[in-house]
């Protein structure tokens, strides 16, 4: 193990620019997450991922945003376990009818101010899924969606430029989505 | 000692069936095969429902024969072979959810897949209103001084996939384990039904995103089956590359994230790293990380060019060049072989019961392995090993995926080395009449099972089994008498599909 941590700490960060990536476009993205994040959030911004009936794809690139590619904890915004802990819920899948009650009540666990972002083309409207006996259809059928990342599933890049573009509505519009207390 | 061959002389062969044979039985046939299967001499590939009839597909252990008996039910019932063959039991259920056929003499009538959320009862049978107040899903007992229950899901703590996870504990020890699955039911065989091809096969490739290309090769197959339609080599080849490059990716995440559920982060640092440069080549050579609706019916919807090889050649080179480090420290690290070695036993007998496929059967002794048999090319031209252990436990599921990143490895260089020219795609024609097709592949997760019939260009029914089917009920075995804290550590060593099985 030593030998192995000894080659990280001398071969340096692996967030190198990758070969089929606009490396201007990451440094960009990553420096206005972070001054959009903080001034809404301070420094972190915690995310409860539900899939409320994917196929698993999108939990799969959800995923990858934790990849020393990507890092996307490095922005302060962090997965959680909980919804008690939660700004943002992260909504995969078309919704389920078997899922529907479990998002629902997610959704209710969760403190205001909170935002909803529905993840991959399922989440918008069903998808391929929709006109099923078993299928709701979108994310915002059952709870408010504040932002859609489109993609099936949407790449990594995707889903850190879909928050980007969530921090810079909130921060304009303010408390936009306080749902619950009135 | 009756062969498959001699049951099939006992049932009406249905014409248009490829490749494996199907035969419609009466009821003292099907009970036979039930109890053959019970004895252990046949496993269960599937069984699965139409309106008014159920099908079983089999295999003989020994010669690889596969057949599959149909069974016409007038009455809505048929004898239930999982009274004497478990592993079929929530397959009955299931039948019974989505048909309201019902397996007679099935000691667990609860639903499974169904809720009490779809507004109907047997969706895809004779549709009846759903009850406006159901009873609630009583959980089985376990009963004994001191027992607790941990109640888990559907929506879990991590980024997964939901179901629900009843557990009885004495202590720390787990006393039963009971899952609840159904949650991302989402009717994709209700969906198939009179869908073309095209639209069957957008469906095929999100049934479990993880397993897209297997999905859309195993349903590709079928349909090529059933109409008799021969690929081009080299989308036969090419397809082959698409499901080692898939299968290489989900267990390089796959044993770093186990790793990481024994809080050793490390480890998943590193093999995501490596995940990442094989989806990023992927990209670069079919246009999406996961390849998804690049294999279609008929062979390969995008074709691999120069650029694109480089990229999967450089990404392999990659990785075979640091995997040997990683496999060095998970061997080396004491403290996580603490966690991995002896947890979470799926014994030899479970695994050949239940025919489980993929690392959980071969970390059990068993080595089936649907590339070498039945078989289906390329792979009976290329070189290479199935591995097979005895201990079934986390640090057997964890060796079998390690070797396996290494053959995956091999089979991706000995195809791009012999890739041929030529075309890739061939037009898949409508056919007259219906026809029936069947494809058994190996995914990463273990066998995937496609059957379907074809009328006139369309699909009159498919049938998709997940090899979850087979995986999540040994997880509940698995889990006995560990503790509750090794649970994420085994459930992660399985990996089973929530939306593979749930359909």
């Amino acid at each position: 193990m030593r030998k192995l941590l000894f080659q990280s700490f001398f071969q340096g960060p692996l967030t190198e620019p990758a070969p089929t990536l606009d490396q201007t476009a990451v440094e960009e993205l990553a420096a206005a997450l972070q001054r959009a994040a903080r001034r809404r959030l301070g420094r972190s911004l915690s995310i409860r991922e539900i899939d409320a009936g994917s196929c698993n794809g999108c939990e799969l690139e959800i995923h990858a945003l934790s990849n020393a590619y990507y890092d996307v904890e490095r922005f302060g915004i962090r997965f959680v376990a909980s919804p008690r802990h939660a700004d943002v819920l992260m909504v995969t899948g078309p919704v389920t009818k078997n899922m529907r009650d479990a998002l629902e009540r997610t959704y209710h666990a969760t403190p205001d101010p909170k935002w909803v972002v529905a993840l991959g083309d399922c989440a918008r409207d069903g998808g391929c899924f929709a006109g099923s006996y078993a299928v709701v259809g979108g994310v915002s059928q059952v709870v408010p969606v504040d932002l859609h990342i489109p993609g099936c599933p949407p790449p990594p890049l995707a889903i850190l430029q879909g928050l980007l573009a969530l921090l810079d509505r909130t921060a304009k519009n303010g408390a936009s989505t306080v749902r619950e207390s009135h | 000692m009756p062969s498959l061959i001699d049951l099939m002389l006992e049932g009406r062969k249905v014409q248009q069936h490829s490749p494996w044979p199907r035969v419609v039985v009466d009821t003292s046939v099907w009970s036979f095969a039930a109890s053959e299967l019970a004895q252990g001499r046949w496993s269960l590939l599937g069984l699965w429902g139409e309106p008014s009839t159920v099908h079983m597909a089999i295999m003989d252990g020994d010669s690889a024969e596969i057949a599959v008996i149909s069974l016409d039910c007038p009455d809505r019932a048929y004898p239930s072979v999982g009274k004497h063959h478990p592993p079929a039991l929530r397959l009955e259920r299931t039948v019974n959810d989505l048909f309201g056929l019902a397996a007679q003499g099935l000691p667990d009538s609860r639903p499974w897949l169904d809720h009490n959320c779809w507004g109907v009862r047997f969706p895809l049978g004779d549709r009846i209103d759903a009850p406006t107040e159901a009873a609630p899903y009583r959980f089985l007992a376990a009963e004994g001084d001191g027992l607790h229950q941990i109640a888990v899901g559907p929506v879990h703590a991590g980024i997964i996939e939901p179901g629900h996870f009843r557990f009885t504990a004495s202590g720390e020890t787990v006393v039963r384990l009971e899952q609840r699955l159904g949650y991302t039911h989402k009717g994709i065989e209700g969906l198939m039904r009179g869908a073309g091809v095209e639209r069957a096969a957008q469906l095929a490739g999100r049934i479990s995103g993880d397993s897209t290309v297997a999905y859309c090769y195993a349903f590709s197959k079928a349909v090529e089956a059933a109409l008799q339609l021969a690929v081009p080599e080299r989308a036969v080849w090419l397809r082959a590359l698409l499901a080692e490059l898939e299968r290489l990716a989900n267990h390089l995440g796959d044993i770093g994230a186990i790793c990481n559920d024994a809080s050793f982060g490390l480890m998943q640092a590193h093999c995501n790293v490596l995940r990442e440069d094989v989806l990023r080549a992927a990209n670069a050579a079919f246009g999406h990380r996961l390849m998804r609706d690049v294999i279609v019916p008929g062979g390969l919807g995008r074709d691999l060019d120069e650029n694109g090889r480089a990229a999967i050649r450089t990404a392999l080179d990659k990785v075979r060049a640091r995997f040997p480090a990683l496999v060095e420290l998970y061997d080396n690290t004491a403290s996580l072989q603490d966690r991995t070695v002896g947890t979470g036993i799926v014994t030899a007998a479970l695994a050949r019961q239940y025919a489980v496929g993929g690392y959980v059967g071969r970390a059990s002794g068993r080595a089936f392995d649907a590339r070498r048999s039945p078989g289906y090319p390329p792979y009976d031209d290329l070189r290479f090993e199935v591995p097979v252990l005895d201990e079934g436990d986390v640090n057997a599921r964890i060796w079998i995926r390690i070797r396996e990143v290494e053959q995956s490895l091999s089979l991706a260089n000995q195809i791009l080395d012999r890739l041929p020219g030529g075309p890739l795609l061939v037009p898949v024609a409508s056919a007259a009449g219906p026809r029936e097709g069947m494809a058994l592949i190996e995914g990463f997760r273990g066998d995937i099972m496609v059957w379907l019939r074809l009328d006139s260009g369309r699909i009159d029914r498919c049938h998709l089994r997940d090899p979850s089917w087979f995986q999540w009920p040994l997880l509940e075995a698995a889990i006995e008498d560990n503790i509750v804290a090794d649970f994420p550590l085994c459930n992660k060593s399985f990996n089973c599909s929530y939306s593979g099985q749930d359909l």
